[in-house]
């Protein structure tokens, strides 16, 4: 296994590699994504008490759960780079940082969204909805201290920490924060409490799960392998791929 | 291994009694900014019994966050970061050591001056009983988390407002324990399940934190 990993330890190994998986993700989203979104948003049968706003999960669910998913693969990555020195690793962290802040957001925006029509207010103190900003709080302080290093090594190396403390943490403050909401503010907003969901409206729901993920992937890579050119931009890998791209 | 705890701990608060403006800014820094909120928010003793907690916890937040940015930055200009890096003790022990000094010297003062703040905002005794006890436990994660930002701002020539970013979203837990103590105190209820909780956040961070410090100090200085 390791001896099988170990070539893409070179930057210019990985770089192929993701620039080869790539096109797969993109191949998986794109269908699952126009299929899932026409068939939640137009075809699936409304909601018996919610009606047609309730659509708007086919957005806002798979983001949220991305926007976990990539904290997720932000840790893995942390620890792979921190506990065996794979710099690549971190370079990945930075690389998923962004995405993740921005599925984090695009949960929040379409949670509010949601909340205006089904709870009479933009924002509520929601369990759900402050561990999410809270999460949103944690990517902007990775991606902040990433930014504020000029030596970019270094900057993965401290992001990747900070992502490890955070995901100790993050467990805690989920907790922390659905104790203080059931202690504070008890039933004031009664949330949907849908036993389970009809299978007209799972399928298209899990599908676009699907093409949010592999999206993911797809971010993923993308800004990897950017991050790949930016560091490396005066090794002569780089360079020759610059030329042979200038001469194509 | 125990005598060179003592000595780094001897050691800097020997240099903060001699700087005795760095002790004292963030304590009246965190008696004016309670002193604000009355003055902000009318003088009803009920509403300021109610916020009480609340904003005796954020104004800690904030001094310690203030006081933060000493905790390494000295030892790092001067070059002793390095040394302790270099010594064959652990560097984790050692910054354990640093940890424990800062508490003593910024959280310590806090919690003693905070009976003239439960009466400035006219707390009831068994509140303020569980104020002390959740600033007692509270503070110390509080310095061992704000180490970890430190130790990974440390090396930046504007790591202030950065720090603040990255350590506040980490201690929430803490404020939220923290104040529902306080208000089931103020009710009559039990509050002692809170403060186990904090008693288990506190235990949690001093077996871990000292390992993330020392990580981050590595970075900071390589």
């Amino acid at each position: 296994m390791l001896k099988w990993l170990h070539p893409y330890a070179k930057a210019e190994h990985s770089y192929a590699l993701a620039g080869k998986l790539m096109p797969w993700f993109l191949i998986l989203t794109i269908p699952s994504f126009l299929v899932g979104i026409v068939w939640g948003l137009a075809f699936a049968p409304a909601d018996y008490q919610q009606g047609d706003s309730f659509r708007i999960i086919y957005i806002h669910v798979p983001a949220a759960m991305m926007a976990m998913a990539a904290y997720s693969t932000m840790a893995i990555a942390a620890f792979v780079g921190l506990v065996w020195q794979v710099r690549l690793a971190e370079m990945a962290v930075a690389a998923t940082a962004p995405i993740g802040a921005v599925y984090t957001f695009i949960a929040l925006f379409t949670g509010a969204a949601w909340g205006k029509p089904m709870w009479g207010a933009w924002w509520v103190w929601d369990a759900r909805l402050t561990s999410e900003l809270i999460l949103l709080f944690v990517y902007m302080g990775i991606i902040a201290l990433y930014n504020a290093f000029s030596d970019k090594v270094l900057a993965g190396r401290a992001a990747s920490i900070l992502t490890l403390v955070g995901v100790i943490n993050l467990p805690i403050i989920h907790f922390s924060v659905v104790w203080w909401n059931t202690l504070h503010q008890g039933a004031t907003i009664t949330k949907f409490e849908q036993p389970s969901i009809a299978t007209e409206m799972l399928i298209p729901l899990l599908m676009m799960i699907f093409s949010f993920a592999t999206f993911l992937g797809f971010m993923i890579l993308y800004r990897f392998r950017n991050e790949l050119l930016q560091r490396e931009q005066h090794r002569a890998w780089v360079v020759k791929l610059v030329q042979a791209k200038q001469r194509g | 291994m125990f005598n060179v705890f003592i000595q780094v701990v001897r050691q800097d608060l020997l240099a903060a009694f001699r700087h005795q403006s760095a002790i004292l800014n963030p304590i009246w820094f965190f008696i004016i900014v309670v002193t604000l909120f009355p003055l902000g928010l009318g003088t009803d003793p009920t509403l300021l019994s109610r916020i009480a907690p609340g904003v005796i916890w954020v104004a800690a937040l904030l001094a310690a966050l203030l006081s933060f940015e000493r905790l390494f930055k000295d030892d790092y200009i001067d070059g002793s970061l390095e040394q302790m890096m270099l010594s064959p003790y652990p560097l984790a022990w050692l910054v354990s050591a640093k940890v424990l000094a800062h508490w003593l010297l910024t959280s310590l003062p806090i919690l003693i001056i905070s009976p003239l703040l439960a009466i400035f905002l006219s707390l009831q005794i068994d509140a303020f009983y569980a104020l002390s006890l959740t600033l007692l436990i509270g503070t110390p994660i509080l310095s061992l988390l704000g180490a970890i930002g430190v130790a990974l701002t440390v090396g930046l020539r504007k790591g202030g407002i950065l720090l603040s970013l990255i350590m506040l979203p980490l201690s929430i837990p803490i404020l939220i324990f923290s104040t529902m103590a306080v208000e089931a105190a103020a009710s009559g209820q039990d509050y002692l399940g809170f403060v186990l909780l904090l008693a288990a956040m506190l235990v949690g961070a001093i077996t871990l934190a000292p390992f993330a410090i020392a990580a981050a100090l590595r970075v900071s200085i390589s």
